[in-house]
This record gives structure tokens, C-alpha cells and sequence, in this order.
């Protein structure tokens, strides 16, 4: 092999950066835009499959047993059951969030699929599987056809729902 | 080796941009003509397999989403490549050589107008000295174009003239995004997006999904009355240093004609992966072809070239060929990378 020798002495070069950014329009698609704009309107609305009759929330426009579109549109209630959670404790970029924190998935009433939202007002370390909440949304001026005119969940007051029914969820 | 054959092939009309629709939404309906065309669901596929790329999406795991358009419960077995269909169709080929499935779905698609394409593609690039400089797809193919001029291997007419070929005959293509073509003469005076490539040169930009239904032996039989069959299949890469390359030629198209046995007889039709008019006479010269076969009677890439789906639909396209009993023994080519850089060749033949 032979020597640069004008490298000679020079530091190796033992990682390189190369930033890169693309920009892109997302298209929601037919069944989402119908998502988003009930929830503009305050309104949660699922999609029916017509294999099963379970109702999706969010809806992605097809049904995952028969591969096929949905078109029937439910409205779901606005309160639910917590089936899982996690306690955020790790500080990371972009997360807006000051920690500990919960995240939630909720099975709203009519709702055949759980939606992930934020869970509050109730210290962290109270949240449950079974607990029951509610949706609490953004003042209605300021409504708009995004996941985040729903601040988050907050408990409903209720007692728990028992493990049977939302056992096939979890 | 077991016998395979297509037996189904769909595609989308292929758009510039389409609007309203995400992919699981643009590709949903293609999904139900490939199978609806055979009368068979699902259930009875043993093995599916799709081809996408989040960088198109511009979403993270985008493909898993595209699962709840298939029809995936009760459970499938199923995979993924990020790559054209060409190549998830090629693991479909091997799973159905093992012998335990007897039916495969392939399927691929993309949205090209989320993003800016051709930076979207430098992205394929080595990732150490070439991506960081961010040369785009045109002006790498440019520079291959360059490469056959200053070779004496091409001239710009020559660009103009397949162009004006593989367009013309898109005219017949209800699928195609650019139909017909002004004459060559008329073609030249255009202005170069990069030279010496004018815009006829270059492939649209499409959004667009393709699938495919592969069967074994006598499934194939009782699926199709003239099953395509797949008597070779082969892909191969080469560097991603460009400079380590000669652009005027594709060794890699050329080994993997010949290990697909492009030569064992007499080719009727070639549907050939040439995203620019400039590659076509390169694959055509690696795969030996002669002048009396008809190359991409469908338009091919320069009439719609809708990204990870191309390939497959070349695939596709030689196998209708045979099922309409049009051509008895068919060569179908697919690429990925910049300048032709991996290539997949895969031979067809009617009973």
C-alpha cells in the first residue's frame, strides 16, 4: 500500500455530518379529511367496516378485513376508557411537553380502535387502565381540522370500566 | 424449479398528481381489480409481498399503512422492499420456489408529488461523497447521456426518436400519462432541462400503483387459460461509485439477461425499465436485442413512471402481452438507482 504523505499527522476523519431536509405536502386522504373535519365541528367521527361492523377511529378509509373502502360514518362519544398508558418521564426534542406526563390510548364509547391522547388533570401517578374520561377540547374559536383541537383527556367522574369490556382492546 | 407464472396484472391511471387521495386510498382499487379479474380473495393467497419508499411518502413506515387497504385479518404472511415491485415480486418468486405457497400478491405504488423528486432521490445516493452534493436524478442521467454521445454509442436524435416511439405507442395505453408525440424534428428544437437531455427525454413524474397475482403449477392453470411463465429471473448491482462505472453500458443488466436466459430463443417483445430515452439503447445493447424486437409497445417509463410501481408494470405489461396471446416469449426489465445503477431482467413465456 502506498502513503499519502501529506496526510501524514492529520487527525482521521472518524464521522462525517450531512444534514438534510426534504420538504413534502401531506395528503390526509378522502377518509381522514371527513376525520378532520368533524373534529372542527367538535365531532369525533369513526368509520364502519362492512365486514364486522367495527367502527375505526381515527378512520383510514378501508376495511382491514376486506381490503376494501369504508363509507359509513359513525360519531363516537367523547368519552372513553383508558385500555393502556404510559408515563412520559424523558425530556426529547420537539415534545412541547414538561414531564412526567401521561399518554394515553382510549376506547371511546361506540369506538372499535383506541385513540391516543394525553391524559390530564389527575396527578400522573393515579392514571389507570379502566379509567374513564373525556375529551377536552379547545376553545371553539379556535377549532380547527387538527388532533390538537383536543387538548387531552381528562377523568369523567365515572367509576372504572371493568377489564371485560375493553379486555379485547388492550 | 417450480413453475410460476403471472396471472394477474393491474395498474392505476397514472397522474401527474392526484389529488384528494393517499396511497392506501390510490391503491385500494388496483388491489381489487387484480384479484376481482381471477375471481380470487385473500384467503387464498398464501404469500404477500409490496414495494414503496417513505422517502416518496415522506412518512416513516408508510407501507404498514398501505396493509389496511390488502385486507390483512385474520393475519397474512406478508413482507416488504423498499424498492420497486419488481423486487418484491422477485421474493415472491423465491417464497413460491420453496414449494409451501402456491399464490402470491405483489403490489407497488407511490405518490411522487408529495415531494420534489429529483432531490427526493439523492437520497439513493452514497451516502459519504456523492448525497451531500445533492445532484439530482436529471442531471446524473444527463451526465450518462453525455457519456453515449461523447462515445459515438447515441445521438440526440436518436433520444428524440425513441421518445417519440415509446410515446406515440402510449397512444394505445388507457393507463399512460403522456399520450402521442410531435415529431422528431419538431422534438429538437426543444429547449434542454439539463443537457443534453430536452424535456422528451425524461420521464414524467406520476403518481401511480400496479399488482400483481403470481401463481404455481397448476394454480396457474386453474387461475389463468394462459399463464405468463416465468422461465428465468435475475437481478444484479453495481457500484455506487459512479466514477468506477462506465455509463455507456450496463454489465449488470447484461449478466442478469444472461442468467435469466434472455438468449435461449427468440424475444417477440421487450418491455424495457429505460426512465430516460438515453438508457434505452444501453439496455438494449446489454440484453442483445434485435431490431425485430417491439420494445415498450406499452409507452414504458416515458409515458408514466410512477416510482417503485415501473418496474413491476413492465413486468405486468410483457406478461398481458402473452396472456392476449400477442407475444409468445417476452423479456421485462426494471431498475432502481441513478444511471441504471441495479438491474432485475425476468423472461416470459406462453405455453
Amino acid at each position: 500500500m502506498g502513503r499519502i504523505t501529506a496526510l501524514e499527522g492529520i487527525e482521521p476523519v472518524r464521522s462525517v455530518k450531512t444534514p438534510a431536509r426534504l420538504e413534502y405536502n401531506f395528503t390526509a386522504g378522502l377518509a381522514t379529511s371527513r376525520f378532520l373535519k368533524g373534529i372542527s365541528r367538535k365531532k369525533i367521527l369513526g368509520e364502519r367496516c362492512g365486514a364486522e361492523g367495527k367502527v375505526y377511529v381515527p378512520p383510514r378509509g378501508s376495511d382491514p378485513v376486506l381490503g376494501r373502502p369504508t363509507t359509513e360514518q359513525v360519531e363516537v362519544s367523547q368519552r372513553g376508557t383508558v385500555t393502556s398508558f404510559c408515563v412520559v418521564n424523558l425530556q426529547f426534542y420537539g415534545q412541547g411537553m414538561e414531564v412526567p406526563y401521561v399518554c394515553g390510548l382510549i376506547l371511546l364509547d361506540g369506538a372499535d380502535l383506541p385513540l391516543m391522547g394525553l391524559i390530564q388533570e389527575i396527578p400522573y401517578d393515579q392514571v389507570r387502565m379502566g379509567l374513564r374520561v373525556e375529551a377536552r377540547w379547545v376553545d371553539d374559536a379556535a377549532l380547527k381540522p387538527t388532533l390538537a383541537s383536543i387538548r387531552y383527556f381528562k377523568p369523567s367522574g365515572e367509576a372504572d370500566a371493568p377489564y371485560e369490556s375493553y379486555r379485547e382492546h388492550v | 424449479m417450480r413453475d410460476v407464472a403471472v396471472v394477474s396484472f393491474a395498474q392505476s391511471k397514472h397522474v401527474r398528481r392526484l389529488p384528494g387521495l393517499n396511497e392506501v386510498e390510490m391503491l385500494m382499487p388496483v388491489l381489487g381489480e387484480v384479484r376481482d379479474k381471477i375471481g380470487i380473495t385473500q384467503d387464498r393467497i398464501g404469500f404477500t409481498c409490496s414495494g414503496s419508499s417513505d422517502y416518496l411518502a415522506g412518512q416513516a413506515f408508510s407501507f404498514v399503512m398501505t396493509l389496511d387497504g390488502v385486507g390483512a385479518w385474520p393475519p397474512i404472511v406478508e413482507s416488504h422492499v423498499e424498492m420497486d415491485g419488481a423486487w418484491a415480486l422477485y421474493e415472491a418468486w423465491v417464497k413460491l420456489q420453496i414449494g409451501e405457497i402456491d399464490t402470491a400478491l405483489v403490489y407497488s405504488y407511490s405518490k411522487s408529488s408529495p415531494g420534489e423528486l429529483r432531490d427526493v432521490l439523492t437520497r439513493q445516493l452514497d451516502p459519504y461523497y456523492v448525497a451531500p452534493l445533492w445532484p439530482d436524478s436529471v442531471s446524473l442521467a444527463a451526465l450518462q447521456a453525455r457519456a453515449l454521445l461523447d462515445a459515438g454509442l447515441a445521438t440526440e436524435r436518436d433520444f428524440a426518436e425513441i421518445a417519440r416511439r415509446n410515446r406515440t405507442d402510449a397512444s394505445a395505453n388507457p393507463h399512460a400519462q403522456l399520450k402521442g408525440s410531435r415529431d422528431t424534428n419538431d422534438l429538437l428544437n426543444d429547449p434542454y432541462i439539463v443537457a443534453p437531455l430536452r424535456r422528451h427525454a425524461c420521464p414524467p413524474i406520476s403518481d401511480g400503483a400496479a399488482a400483481v397475482v403470481l401463481a404455481a403449477g397448476d394454480a396457474a392453470r386453474a387461475l389463468s387459460e394462459r399463464p405468463a411463465w416465468i422461465r428465468g429471473i435475475d437481478h444484479r448491482i453495481e457500484t455506487h461509485a459512479f466514477g468506477a462505472r462506465n455509463l455507456t453500458e450496463s454489465p449488470s443488466t447484461r449478466i442478469a439477461g444472461d442468467r435469466a436466459g434472455v438468449a435461449r430463443g427468440k424475444i417477440d417483445v421487450a418491455e424495457l425499465h429505460a426512465p430516460f430515452a438515453s438508457q434505452e439503447g444501453i439496455l438494449k445493447r446489454a440484453l442483445g436485442l434485435s431490431e425485430t424486437v417491439a420494445i415498450n409497445p406499452s409507452g414504458g417509463p416515458l409515458a408514466a413512471n410512477p416510482m417503485m410501481a415501473a418496474g413491476l408494470i413492465r413486468i405486468g405489461e410483457a406478461a398481458e402481452r402473452i396472456r392476449r396471446g400477442e407475444a409468445d416469449r417476452a423479456v421485462a426489465h426494471a431498475t432502481s438507482g441513478h444511471c441504471l445503477q441495479q438491474n432485475l431482467v425476468c423472461v416470459l413465456e406462453g405455453d
